[in-house]
């Protein structure tokens, strides 16, 4: 299967995060980022006393959305073509740039605009477009950022998290020259400053924009009704201004009703930005006469996801609505970034969808669900309890399965012997004696520090402290003990 | 195995022609196969969804309430009486130094503000979007606020117009009557019809894209002035 998911020749989340750790300025703006994202999520979901009921409401409506997945897409796909717009399905990332792209060059158009969107990075639209001649304008402002860094994305919400204001004027002042309308000589790294010069950078794009392209947050199969929801207006202007509007939207972002969005429209901007509402939510409904695109079309993109629906543990993972409190309080991200994770998916959503809908045969995938200390606050974040520690245990092991082979790995013996001794007290006994003594020859100053051969790996990482010199069990036997046990 | 829906498809795009049914085929297929685990005889509506969150986060005057949330968004709110409305309009866009307003079909005559050098742009022929880049400002009404949240929502209705009439201006005066101002999400949502052309407004334009603060002002209107206009 194509993998447009994880990026090409990325190392496995071990290398990748020692990288990322040595990255001191990664690692103070990503501080300084998180916690401020975490402070407004927690006042702002303190003030709704039915939080919990709302988050168990939300995980309900996604399990009973995933459980009949197909009639509800069916169902959608008749109110979306009844109202005037044409549905597309793909069944993965090159059928849908097919798509994408036949769609484009039927308009006569070489470029389009963009709303920020998952789906669209995940299938590596914009390279697909730039293959066939069309450039693709990155809206959103941190994935202008991105694009004008010729960067990557980290982060689902803020794809530029990784980026402080001074290295945006610099990105800003270097690169918006050669797209367009260049950044004023006197550009300041004042926040303010730098969002206006990316309203006149994108102005142009967007009073001449022919073509959108955007993804979407929901629809509903009820109504046929697609929403985004975003802050700028950079959505409403992609999807408001041009003739045609191409949406890419993930086979599991459909709702079974119009009415459950009176769940999603209170999680998803408390959760994400932490905002009581996000500044501007655009929903519509096929075409309307006089009023935005006259031309619609919705491609629906499988690429792993019917894959990842067949797994019932974690399908959950499903659920997601991309609003990235999972990132913001999560320990490991916080600290390696999200290149590490070699995923537009990153963080622990990242862990659990990325080895899904690649496989866990990719050795970079399989390497996710280790990314991770298991602490559980992703769990406690997700508002619609998507129960990621135990997809990523799930994964764990689906991971250690697929690695099994005619000739048993170094880490499984060791396991093999480990049980064997950890079965039989007598056995523990010796091992514990044995280790008491081994630990002793190879300490310095009570710690075992790096050791050779196939310990190596292991040690390299961690001190150990030295074994007591008699174990528990041999000290109660000697105290109180009566004979053998 | 049907092709029926993608027959419109087949003519108007044909780029759909050849390999769409085959994906939908084979898309609702992975699907079904997929969800061995979930009994034939299940419905979408057995799955359980308790319902038991609050209809309403609103205290007992929603009104102010929804004053002070709009105006928590840096937004400017002011309360006014039917009969004095038309004043508080007018001294807003004053305020504001606008000089040319765009004004949709079927706003109410007697809330717009006949003062001497404001050039009013009607949108019957549609304006381009020069004109209304270049226009100093737009007044509308709308369909629905929410108060807990302190959202606007258009539904391209009368007194609103097509969506990009309260985009292109760099600013927007929105008319709420205290009446159209529902509780809370649920509410709101109950009151709408889903088929319109829906912009939920919460605040002027905003990024939180630097650093993860929140920054006003981005490509949507700047400058947000909203007038509650109290019923009895």
């Amino acid at each position: 299967m194509p993998d447009n998911v994880t990026w090409l020749g990325t190392p496995a989340f071990p290398e990748a995060a020692r990288t990322a750790l040595g990255n001191n300025q990664l690692r103070t703006n990503l501080r300084k980022a998180t916690g401020t994202i975490r402070d407004k999520r927690l006042a702002v979901t303190g003030e709704l006393a039915d939080w919990e009921q709302l988050r168990d409401a939300g995980a309900a409506l996604k399990l009973r959305t995933l459980r009949h997945l197909d009639s509800h897409l069916v169902r959608l796909e008749e109110a979306v073509t009844k109202a005037g717009g044409t549905v597309h399905w793909a069944a993965d990332a090159a059928e849908a740039n097919r798509i994408v792209t036949e769609l484009v060059r039927a308009t006569g158009q070489t470029e389009v605009v963009k709303v920020k969107s998952m789906a669209t990075a995940e299938i590596g639209l914009n390279e697909a477009l730039a293959e066939s001649g069309i450039s693709a304008y990155e809206t959103d402002l941190a994935e202008l950022i991105v694009q004008l860094g010729d960067d990557r994305p980290s982060h689902i919400l803020v794809p530029a998290i990784h980026r402080n204001r001074a290295e945006i004027r610099e990105i800003f002042r270097g690169a918006m020259g050669e797209w367009g309308r260049a950044a004023p000589d006197d550009l300041t790294d004042e926040p303010r400053d730098l969002a206006e010069a990316a309203r006149l950078h994108l102005r142009e794009k967007f009073l001449r924009a022919k073509v959108a392209v955007s993804g979407a947050n929901f629809a509903a199969a009820d109504t046929g009704t697609v929403g985004v929801v975003e802050s700028e207006g950079n959505g409403r202007m992609c999807l408001t201004l041009p003739e045609t509007l191409i949406t890419v939207m993930g086979i599991e972002k459909v709702l079974p009703s119009f009415a459950d969005l009176e769940v999603f429209l209170q999680l998803l901007p408390r959760s994400s930005t932490g905002e009581r509402m996000n500044p501007y939510t655009s929903m519509w409904t096929g075409t309307t006469e006089g009023d935005g695109p006259s031309d619609f079309h919705l491609v629906l993109l499988d690429n792993g996801r019917t894959a990842t629906l067949g797994d019932e543990v974690g399908r959950q993972a499903l659920g997601c609505i991309r609003c990235s409190a999972c990132l913001n309080v999560c320990p490991v991200y916080e600290r390696t970034g999200g290149h590490a994770y070699g995923s537009v998916y990153p963080g622990p959503i990242g862990a659990v969808l990325t080895p899904q809908l690649v496989g866990v045969a990719d050795k970079q995938a399989a390497s996710l669900p280790f990314a991770s200390t298991l602490c559980g606050a992703c769990y406690d974040a997700c508002p619609v309890k998507i129960n990621i520690p135990e997809v990523l245990v799930h994964l764990r092991a689906r991971a250690v399965d697929e690695k099994r082979g005619p000739v048993p790995s170094p880490e499984t013996l060791v396991m093999k012997a480990a049980a064997m001794t950890l079965s039989s007290p007598r056995r523990l006994g010796w091992a514990q004696r044995f280790g008491a003594i081994g630990g002793r020859l190879v300490s310095r100053g009570g710690r075992i520090g790096r050791l050779p051969g196939p310990l190596k790996r292991w040690s390299d990482t961690r001190d150990t402290p030295v074994p007591a010199r008699e174990s528990f069990r041999a000290w109660w036997q000697r105290t109180r003990g009566e004979g053998r046990s | 195995m049907t092709e029926h829906a993608n027959d419109k498809a087949g003519t108007s795009a044909p780029v759909t022609a050849g390999g769409a049914p085959a994906a939908r085929a084979t898309i609702l297929g992975r699907i079904r196969t997929a969800l061995a685990d979930v009994p034939a005889s299940e419905q979408p509506d057995d799955v359980e969804v308790p319902r038991d969150y609050a209809r309403s986060h609103a205290g007992s005057d929603h009104v102010a309430l929804f004053a002070e949330r709009v105006a928590d968004y840096r937004a400017t709110v002011t309360r006014a009486r039917a009969r004095e409305a038309r004043k508080v309009i007018a001294g807003s866009l004053s305020a504001r130094g606008v000089k040319s307003l765009v004004v949709p079909d079927g706003f109410p005559a007697d809330l717009l503000p006949d003062e001497n050098g404001l050039a009013v742009l009607t949108d019957e022929p549609p304006l381009s979007v020069r004109t209304l880049d270049a226009a100093g400002g737009v007044l509308t009404t709308c369909a629905v606020g929410i108060a807990v949240t302190g959202t606007i929502v258009l539904d391209a209705g009368p007194g609103q117009g097509r969506r990009a009439l309260t985009l292109l201006p760099d600013y927007h005066l929105c008319i709420v009557r205290s009446s159209q101002i529902a509780e809370d999400v649920p509410e709101a949502l109950e009151r709408l019809e889903p088929t319109r052309p829906l912009t939920f407004i919460s605040g002027p334009s905003a990024t939180s894209d630097i650093e993860l603060d929140r920054v006003e002002g981005v490509h949507g209107p700047r400058t947000l002035d909203v007038v509650i206009i109290e019923e009895p």
